[in-house]
């Protein structure tokens, strides 16, 4: 790739495009069936039997999953769900026991992290991964893919890369003022906060030019001044054409952005849809909640018998199917 | 006690062919762990087979810059077998490898099977003939050159030939170190100390990098092991763990991912330590032999690394600001 040609060319006034991307999205997506795996119109990854366990415990057990291409998709479930698992398997990471997924139209599970960051697939970590003994602009211009320099030998002899490296800083200036950080470039990143650390993460990961963003809990840790910065820079990736995928616990923030959200639980995805209504689905509720949430545990007619029966019935029947 | 000659032994000290082995040494234990975090425990091994294979060829009527390539060849080897199994893991288990594989080089090296090779036990010395193909290239005449305060034979053994070429091996290796460290590929590899997940995540062949990293900083430390034993002999017991410790503490007082910390920490290592030595035999106290002097002060030298570690991290030449950050 050239360091001259644009990411990706996306509209980015609203007066020529014809109709905001998040409503173009909503259009596309308004005819998928709302079930778990359902099929999508463009689908840029598409992942069928993935399966990771840990000892006897299936962490990631999904049969069948499609992201859509250029929407803003939230991954969402309960603690210990395999988000992040599931996150770890897609972007190389962590190697799946079974399971076989595309990007791009290309099969690439198995591949290493590296290959898949090259191929267009670029993720943030949960716990932040600044860099924190290189300055800013450091980390900054180490997200540049192609770099002649990096070559062992061509790295003595300056005049190979340095031009390359002047379009880097320049890029990397550019990104960093769109995230309000060009002030802080030249400090190490150790020394920033920990909302700047997740605003340089994901601007890093930008300088790799990438089709598909896998955020991971950018929202986590993040003081809620900046947390309105960093949803708009999310938004942001997709207007410009980015697919973005991330897992999040703030239900407010994925109602906010998200397109589509596809929620998971006990390694499983358990129900898909758009924001507005995913969280009446009764899969989710029950992921969330547990199935008797509504019940008041000091009513008197739980004590009737024949309910208390009913009760363990249930449960028998549901520890039957897992 | 007769301090003009002790100071001139120290400052000859100062620029002694041991001096410039084990700060090229640690230029290459500085690409391992001061730019890409990787704790080699093993890098007197390297030395070990660079000194051996540079002998052994030599021995075997091989030119010097033929001998040469052949110990950079052993280190590459050496370096590429120890990376396969461990860059894939986590730092620990590189240095619990490295530690382990040198003892392995040491003690076969030295077996007696192997004598006809390497001289075993005794090792190989300079009758023979390792030696020659070096000297033979000496451009200065035979016989004894007095520069200043030091006499110093021209072209034998412990020469100013030796000195000259050794520190322009040293001078190189700085000049190497200096490039590498400004440039996009050492950058990756100061991301892969920090942490290599990140760069990984980035696209990078983070494993790739390592070896590299691994590969050159083991070069360094096989010509350091060729010049650590032309004004000696090559013997295995004399390149152990204590030799890999020495570099560890040059590396450290001097400053580890600085251009001149090995060399300034060789050069302060051996003179303190020439200086206590001779300072405790000359003044032939009662309550302490020379024999214990000399132990004595191998215990200053660990007691300076405890003290370095624990009030200094950073070394003398190291960048306080950039390790006050906390890593985690």
């Amino acid at each position: 790739m050239s360091a001259e040609t644009p990411p990706n060319p996306a509209p980015r006034g609203d007066g020529d495009a014809p109709a905001p991307p998040r409503e173009r999205i909503a259009r596309e997506l308004a005819d998928v069936p709302r079930l778990p795996g359902a099929p999508k119109p463009d689908p840029i990854i598409v992942a069928s039997g993935v399966r990771r366990t840990f000892g006897g415990i299936h962490a990631v057990d999904v049969e069948h999953l499609e992201v859509q291409r250029g929407a803003i998709t939230a991954l969402i479930g309960p603690n210990g769900a395999g988000k992040t698992t599931l996150f770890n398997l897609l972007t190389g990471f962590d190697r799946a026991d079974v399971g076989e997924w595309s990007f791009e139209g290309q099969p690439v599970h198995g591949r290493t992290a590296a290959r898949m960051a090259a191929a267009g697939m670029v993720r943030t970590f949960q716990l932040t991964k600044a860099l924190s003994r290189m300055t800013v602009i450091d980390n900054m211009r180490l997200g540049a893919t192609a770099q002649r320099g990096e070559n062992v030998l061509a790295s003595l002899l300056p005049t190979l890369w340095r031009g390359q490296e002047a379009d880097i800083t320049a890029r990397a200036y550019e990104l960093l003022e769109r995230f309000k950080l060009d002030t802080k470039a030249d400090d190490f990143a150790g020394s920033l906060s920990g909302g700047q650390r997740k605003l340089l993460e994901m601007a890093r990961a930008l300088m790799t030019r990438p089709t598909m963003v896998m955020l991971d809990e950018p929202m986590a840790g993040v003081n809620p001044a900046l947390t309105q910065s960093l949803l708009g820079h999310i938004q942001g990736l997709r207007d410009e054409g980015m697919t973005v995928l991330f897992v999040e616990h703030d239900m407010h923030m994925v109602r906010h952005i998200s397109d589509w959200v596809v929620v998971m639980a006990e390694g499983r995805i358990v129900a898909e849809g758009p924001p507005e209504t995913i969280m009446q689905d009764q899969a989710v509720v029950d992921a969330y909640l547990g199935a008797h949430h509504d019940t008041d545990l000091g009513d008197d007619a739980l004590l009737v018998d024949d309910v208390v029966e009913q009760y363990e019935a249930e449960a028998e029947a549901e520890e039957a199917t897992q | 006690m007769d301090w003009t000659r002790i100071l001139i032994n120290v400052a000859g000290e100062a620029f002694a062919p041991a001096t410039a082995a084990y700060a090229l040494a640690a230029i290459g234990l500085n690409i391992h762990f001061g730019m890409t975090g990787l704790l080699n425990f093993g890098q007197a091994g390297f030395m070990l087979l660079g000194a051996y294979a540079y002998a052994i060829t030599a021995i075997a009527g091989w030119p010097f810059f033929a001998s040469v390539i052949a110990a950079m060849v052993a280190a590459v080897l050496f370096g590429i077998l120890l990376g396969i199994p461990t860059l894939k893991l986590r730092g620990d288990y590189l240095s619990i490898v490295t530690i382990a594989a040198a003892e392995i080089v040491r003690i076969i090296s030295r077996s007696t099977s192997l004598t006809w090779l390497t001289g075993g036990n005794s090792g190989l010395s300079g009758g023979d003939g390792y030696k020659s193909s070096f000297e033979s290239l000496c451009p200065f005449p035979d016989g004894t050159t007095t520069i200043w305060l030091w006499t110093y034979p021209n072209c034998t053994s412990s020469s100013w030939w030796l000195r000259l070429v050794a520190w322009v091996a040293v001078a190189i290796g700085c000049v190497l170190v200096w490039r590498w460290m400004r440039s996009p590929w050492g950058r990756v590899l100061k991301g892969v100390r920090e942490d290599e997940d990140a760069v990984r995540a980035l696209g990078k062949n983070v494993y790739g990098y390592k070896m590299q990293a691994l590969v050159l900083g083991g070069i360094g430390g096989a010509i350091a092991g060729i010049f650590y034993t032309l004004p000696t002999s090559v013997q295995a017991d004399a390149m152990g763990r204590t030799m890999t410790f020495n570099i560890w503490t040059i590396l450290l007082l001097g400053g580890a991912a600085t251009v001149f910390g090995p060399v300034l920490g060789s050069i302060l290592l051996w003179t303190v330590f020439m200086l206590v030595k001779s300072v405790l035999r000359d003044a032939e106290l009662s309550f302490i032999s020379s024999t214990q002097s000399e132990a004595f002060s191998w215990m200053l030298v660990g007691l300076t690394l405890m003290l370095l570690v624990i009030f200094r991290p950073q070394g003398i030449l190291g960048d306080k600001k950039e390790l006050a950050i906390d890593v985690r």
